[in-house]
């Protein structure tokens, strides 16, 4: 100790980095104009904003017609957006037909749906297994008794009158919850060693992955009321759902069969060697490990099948695009704009739906990465 | 062989447990034979293992001994002969496959964990949907073999956060909670660094010292010699001679035997 003349007892506060490391201009430096290169980039970059912002700023805010709006000022010359047309209209988007008095019913639905929804896909929160049996079982019978009505002294909707997001989103929800477990069947089915299994299921991917979306729907409309017997007809919703269905389980079974690859014949094999039986294995030890894999292209396919629903249009059924597609008809809000404000509104209104899932689908990666890593 | 092998046989064993019941039979192959493809990959095995003995199977690789040990509990099917574990036997019947199965735990070269689950849910998925075990009461059982194999405060752990010598403590332990009436091993310290070799093989002692009946394939031979009734050694698909450890060790009667232990003890 004695050797020691002088020990300072407070510590020095860190200052701030000089700023050539740091801060706004070294922020710059670093991002922007780190070589000739990058430094040319940037100005094209620049040069391409400042051609492009101020037009679209004026399309959609500048000289737009904020709701509320009439339509003498969207007749005005070089008006923007109409939003004051997909405001008077936003109903028709999103019930499409369905009787005004009985808006409360899809109301009740939304509300239902998004009660159910948020909760499952929250991990944190608890009682999975009910939630699960509520949003899986129990809420489906509800949205058809409470949409369909005839029952229970509710005034019978049929579903000709569906229409808007409304159908949207039950074709997406149903051919999504549905096409994963058949999806996983059929790839469990193409893995198989019974030679018919296998057969049946090869057969049945390779044939609606090589026939047209609308192909299928055309011919569930067209088609297969001719094999019908007489007086006997399925229900034009009914008969979409199903096509899109089918289709998009096709397309899932080859995304989880890559999964299915994934995993080494170890896990198999130690899942048998401690009696499990086939769908034990399958279900506890396979699956959990081969979905994980592949949520990626999971998404990607709820992602497309969203998308994909607007072509239920081409059979007659008035999901969102056709709703805004027909709305461009009303002579009440004919304008310059009109058509294109509702074109943008759809875009709009689809890229919400496939951005949430796509950032869910990150976040649910990242979550299950975490910890077991091999 | 590896220092960790011969550093086993310092240990005093408990003899005691170790003696083999002369009356009943655990595993019965009769005249067996196996093809891969063309391949004859076994040929003509007669093997009687009594409960409570303790199998060394060894031969040079490609000779087949993975293969015999996947055939009991059929892992591997069997095309000819007669294959009878635990007074069962071995057909395309699959319920005698599980049946065979619950009795029968194996223990892997490369561990074979469920990397999603947890070392403890590891341990229970089995008893609780095989046997239906109540989910506390199982978790109390894999708590109790997870003591025994000296890791207990892995249980909240995911496999692929243990060391390869832990991992595969846990695969023994695993196993153990199906209270298997036979254990088959195949080469389970070869993926294993040699540190970690001793803390395997110090639970397979363990379980030997128990009474278990054990067949394992290990090149191990320190553990051979010190646990095993029987060496069995394995060429070409062929059981080409057994003998007890001292005796075949001491005195290999075949060349290729011969050969084979002069390539292994250096
Ligand atoms: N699934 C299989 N298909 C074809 N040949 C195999 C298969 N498994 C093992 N073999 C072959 O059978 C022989 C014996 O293999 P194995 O029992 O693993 O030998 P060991 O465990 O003694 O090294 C080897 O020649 C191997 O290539
Ligand atoms: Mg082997």
């Amino acid at each position: 100790m004695s050797e020691t003349a002088y020990v300072r007892t407070e510590m020095v506060p860190s200052l701030p980095a000089p700023s050539r490391s740091s801060g706004f201009v070294a922020w710059l430096r670093k991002n922007l104009f780190a070589s000739v290169g990058d430094t040319l980039l940037t100005l094209v970059g620049a040069a391409f904003l400042i051609w492009a912002i101020p037009p679209l700023y004026s399309f959609f805010i500048g000289n737009a017609v904020p709701p509320g709006g009439t339509v003498e000022q969207c007749r005005v010359e070089s008006v923007g957006a109409c939003w004051a047309y997909i405001a008077a209209r936003v109903n028709f988007f999103i019930y499409g037909f369905y009787p005004i008095s009985e808006y409360w019913r899809p109301n009740t639905v939304f509300a239902l749906g998004a009660l159910l929804l948020i909760p499952l896909l929250w991990p944190r929160i608890p009682f999975k297994r009910l939630n699960a049996l509520l949003f899986f079982v129990v809420f489906p019978v509800v949205v058809y008794v409470l949409l369909n009505g005839g029952m229970f002294g509710l005034r019978p909707v049929p579903t000709e009158q569906w229409g808007g997001l409304l159908v949207t989103l039950i074709i997406s929800l149903v051919g999504i919850i549905c096409s994963i477990p058949l999806g996983i069947l059929l790839a469990l089915g193409r893995q198989s060693k019974l030679p018919i299994i296998k057969t049946l299921c090869v057969l049945f991917i390779e044939l609606w992955r090589a026939v047209p979306l609308i192909t299928v729907l055309f011919m569930a409309s067209i088609m297969l009321p001719l094999f019908m017997p007489q007086g006997m007809t399925v229900d034009k919703l009914l008969r979409a759902l199903v096509g899109v269905t089918l289709f998009s389980s096709a397309y899932m079974a080859e995304v989880i069969r890559g999964g299915l690859q994934a995993i080494g014949r170890g896990q198999y094999e130690a899942g048998a060697s401690l009696g499990l039986n086939y769908w034990q294995r399958m279900g506890f030890i396979v699956l959990p490990q081969a979905l994980k894999h592949v949520i990626p292209g999971i998404v990607n396919n709820f992602i497309s099948l969203f998308k994909d629903t607007s072509l239920v249009s081409i059979v007659g059924i008035f999901d969102l695009l056709n709703t805004i597609q027909a709305a461009t008809a009303d002579i009440n809000w004919a304008a310059p704009t009109q058509a294109v404000t509702g074109y943008v509104f759809a875009a709009a209104v689809y890229w919400v739906f496939c951005f949430s899932m796509s950032r869910y689908s990150l976040y649910m990666e990242r979550r299950l990465n975490t910890g077991h890593k091999r | 062989m590896s220092q960790a092998s011969e550093a086993v046989i310092d240990r005093d064993i408990d003899r005691h447990n170790m003696q083999v019941s002369s009356t009943d039979v655990a595993i019965e192959i009769i005249n067996m034979n196996k093809w891969f493809g063309d391949f004859h990959v076994l040929r003509d095995i007669n093997l009687r293992v009594m409960s409570g003995e303790r199998i060394v199977i060894a031969g040079p690789s490609g000779s087949g001994k993975s293969t015999l040990i996947r055939c009991i509990n059929r892992l591997e099917e069997h095309q000819k002969g007669q294959l009878i574990v635990q007074g069962t036997e071995l057909t395309s019947d699959l319920k005698r496959v599980d049946e065979v199965r619950r009795e029968v735990g194996m223990v892997f070269q490369h561990f074979n964990l469920f990397p999603h689950l947890t070392i403890l849910q590891n341990l229970t998925l089995a008893p609780i949907w095989v046997r239906g075990v109540p989910k506390a009461q199982a978790e109390e059982m894999a708590m109790m073999y997870l003591e025994r194999v000296k890791i207990p405060e892995q249980a909240q752990k995911f496999p692929g956060q243990l060391s390869g010598g832990q991992q595969q403590r846990v695969a023994i332990a695993r196993s153990l909670c199906m209270s298997p009436k036979i254990m088959l091993f195949d080469e389970p310290t070869s993926a294993l660094d040699p540190e970690m070799v001793k803390e395997v093989l110090e639970v397979m002692i363990s379980l030997a010292e128990s009474g278990m009946t054990m067949i394992c394939v290990t090149h191990e031979m320190g553990f051979a010699r010190q646990v095993a009734n029987r060496v069995i050694f394995m060429d070409q698909g062929q059981i080409i001679e057994q003998n007890e450890p001292e005796a075949f060790f001491s005195n290999p009667q075949h060349e290729r035997t011969k050969l084979f232990l002069s390539q292994i003890l250096h």
